[in-house]
This record gives C-alpha cells, sequence and structure tokens, in this order.
C-alpha cells in the first residue's frame, strides 16, 4: 500500500478515535489519548500489527483516541488509509 | 423471535459497542439513512469490525444496506457477508426482482468467503407504493426472505401524505404486508414510532400493529423496547390457553393419538403453532418458565 494523500477518519466523540494519515518518506506515529498510560502500547500493537499487514512502511499518523475498542481503532484507520491510497475495499 | 429489532446509525461506534448489552431481540445496523454520503465507506468498515470482534450474544445481527440501485449496495453485501452477517435488510423493496437480484449478490459473496451459499437471511423493507402493492410476490421471491417490514416514513412521503401518530394514512399497507408475511409464513414487522419520548404512544401503536397479526416491530430509540415488549407480551389468558393446547398435544403424542381434542374441539397444526409461538413470546417476556409447562394446574 501506498499513501498518495492526506486523508482522515472518525469522529472526536466519546467512544470513536479520529485519524489522519498522510504521505511521508518516513513512518511516524503520533498518540494522543486519554487512557494512553494505561493503554498506549496497546492501541500502537494495533496500529503496527494493521500497517503490518497492509504493508505500509512510511507515512505520518496522528491518532487522537476518545476511548475507542481495539475494532473501532483497526476500523478508522483501515478508512483514513484506503482514503489515502490507490486501493479498492476488495483490495 | 423478532419483537424488537432496533436501528444504530453505522457510523457510531459508541451506540455499536451499547448493542451488547442493550435488551433487544436484533440489532440492525444501518449503512443507509443514517450515513452521510462520505461516510458510507466508514459504516462498512466499523460495522464489519464489530461484527467480528464484539459479542452480541443472542441478538440477531441485521445490516441495512443501501438502496440496490446505489454504488454501495454490492460493496455493503460483499462486506457484511465476509463478516459473518446473519441477516440482510433490503430497502426501498419494489418487486420480485430487487430481492432476486439482491439474492445472486449473496450467492456471489457466500462462494467468495467460504460461506454456505443461502445461509444470509434477508428482510425486504416495504416502503413505497410499489412495494406494499407487491408484497406478496416479494414475500416468495427467495428462500433465504424471513420478514417482510414497513417503513411508515418513507411510505407515506410517496403515497404523498401526512404521517400521524394515529397512523391511519398506512393502515391499508399495514394490513396487507400482514396478510403477505402471514401468507407466506414469515415475521410481519410493524415500521418504528418515531416520536422518542412518547413511551405511551410507542406502546399504543405496538398493542396496535400487533392486534393487526405483526410479530415485531422496528425501533429506532432503546428507550421504546421496553413499550414494545410490553405489548407483544401475551396476556395471562392466553399463556393458559396456549399452555392447554400444548399439554393436550404432549399427552396426545404419549398415548400415541395421531388427532388431539381439548374441550372437545379438534387441535390442529395452526393452533399448535400459534400455541407454541404464544409460549415462546411469553417465556421471553420472563411470564413462563418450562417447569410451569410441565405442571398441569388442574
Amino acid at each position: 500500500m501506498k499513501l498518495l494523500k492526506k486523508a482522515r477518519a472518525g469522529t472526536l466523540e466519546s467512544g470513536d478515535i479520529f485519524v489522519t494519515v498522510e504521505p511521508s518518506d518516513r513512518l511516524e506515529i503520533t498518540l494522543e489519548s486519554p487512557v494512553k498510560e494505561q493503554y498506549g502500547e496497546v492501541i500502537l500493537q494495533t496500529v503496527h500489527k494493521l500497517l503490518d499487514e497492509l504493508g505500509l512502511e512510511s507515512g505520518l499518523i496522528v491518532l487522537s483516541d476518545q476511548g475507542a475498542l481495539d475494532c473501532t481503532i483497526e476500523a478508522r484507520l483501515t478508512t483514513a488509509l484506503r482514503r489515502a491510497s490507490d486501493r479498492g475495499e476488495d483490495a | 423471535m423478532r419483537r424488537s429489532l432496533l436501528f444504530i446509525p453505522g457510523n457510531r461506534p459508541n451506540m455499536i459497542q451499547n448493542g451488547e448489552v442493550l435488551p433487544a431481540d436484533a440489532l440492525i445496523f444501518d449503512l443507509e439513512d443514517s450515513v452521510p454520503a462520505g461516510d458510507k465507506d466508514a459504516a462498512r468498515d466499523l460495522v464489519a469490525g464489530a461484527l467480528r470482534a464484539l459479542d452480541f450474544g443472542s441478538r440477531e445481527c441485521v445490516v441495512r444496506i443501501n438502496d440496490l440501485d446505489t454504488k454501495e449496495a454490492k460493496t455493503d453485501l460483499d462486506a457484511m457477508v465476509r463478516a459473518g452477517i446473519h441477516t440482510i435488510m433490503v430497502p426501498k423493496v419494489r418487486g420480485a426482482e430487487t430481492i432476486r437480484s439482491i439474492a445472486s449478490l449473496l450467492s456471489d459473496a457466500e462462494g467468495a468467503h467460504g460461506r454456505q451459499e443461502g445461509s444470509t437471511a434477508l428482510i425486504a423493507l416495504l416502503e413505497t407504493a410499489w412495494g406494499i402493492e407487491n408484497a406478496m410476490e416479494v414475500a416468495l421471491a427467495s428462500a433465504r426472505v424471513t420478514g417482510l417490514a414497513l417503513g411508515g416514513e418513507d411510505l407515506s412521503a410517496d403515497l404523498g401524505c401526512p404521517r400521524t401518530k394515529e397512523g391511519w394514512e398506512i393502515f391499508y399497507s399495514r394490513a396487507r404486508l400482514v396478510m403477505a408475511a402471514k401468507a407466506a409464513g414469515m415475521d410481519a414487522l410493524d415500521t418504528p414510532f418515531t416520536d422518542v419520548h412518547d413511551f405511551e404512544g410507542c406502546e399504543r401503536d405496538a398493542l396496535f400493529a400487533r392486534g393487526l397479526g405483526f410479530t415485531g416491530k422496528l425501533c429506532i430509540s432503546p428507550f421504546h423496547l421496553k413499550a414494545i415488549h410490553q405489548a407483544f407480551a401475551p396476556s395471562q389468558e392466553e399463556i393458559d390457553r396456549a399452555a392447554e393446547v400444548v399439554r393436550a398435544m404432549r399427552e396426545g403424542e404419549k398415548a400415541g393419538k395421531g388427532a388431539v381434542s381439548l374441550r372437545g374441539k379438534m387441535i390442529d397444526l395452526p393452533v399448535v403453532r400459534q400455541a407454541e409461538r404464544v409460549l415462546a413470546l411469553a417465556k421471553a417476556a420472563g411470564l413462563l418458565d418450562d417447569k410451569e409447562l410441565d405442571h398441569d394446574p388442574r
């Protein structure tokens, strides 16, 4: 997967996560979360696992978490990455 | 059992996760009207992820896909089948052809994702004059169809009449839908009551629907679930009568009788099925347990 443009997904509502992604020549992930101390590691593991599955090696990823479940984090990141890339939903 | 089917907007994660604890018989994750056009892809990802990861227990999981005439519908179907959905709600069904097209797309998706062909059920949402007039052919269009549901808001708009709480503008449509659903042996599901804060109005509306023969009701607010369940709970008299029928049938089977009578009247299969349904509703409403059924008060 290759990022071609800036894109975002999600909201800042409780239980959601707002994700922004954009092309870059390096991989940089920024996480803001009220539960970062307790769950920051777990959230980043979820993010890295998905990036590995999608074969994404570079990009700027900013996550504003509002207490989202793992499945919500995966879904929002998937949407944002797809919107930023050349991949369709079947890919 | 489909007494209550609660719509949940497909792009609201907090509402989706609440579905794990809400006492609805079925959850309808909505990809259609409650999701803005620019967020269809996001809602699809969110609902598919929730279906895979969350535990909705015994609740039937339904997804309302987008209209077959849109480019979203096929992608919705493929994503939901891949995520293991039980039932698809098809909006704006006009006739048998809509159902046949959806059934064909479902077969393709089931084949592509290793699911048994025919394993995904359909609920047809009738919300146009065409749909209502074609209710019977819709019900019979595919073995996948397990229920007909009424969309009163869109239907009123199509009829060009105001939607009222009394609902006389949709009376014919309700009756027509119930007749087709019952003739085809499937669920008849009433339109949602849309005043979220009027609990008594919701119960009245649900009681009226039950009186017409509806088996359950669509719902847009968790606050309406209690009113709907109360309306669809059988009375003690109905429970006692149903228990009597089932006991008589059991005794007849034990005695090896082919035909059974109760108080001088033959009990035929439709009566037994209705009695079993009343007892199932009573159990769901917490009004009966199996021990009570085994105990004969005579």
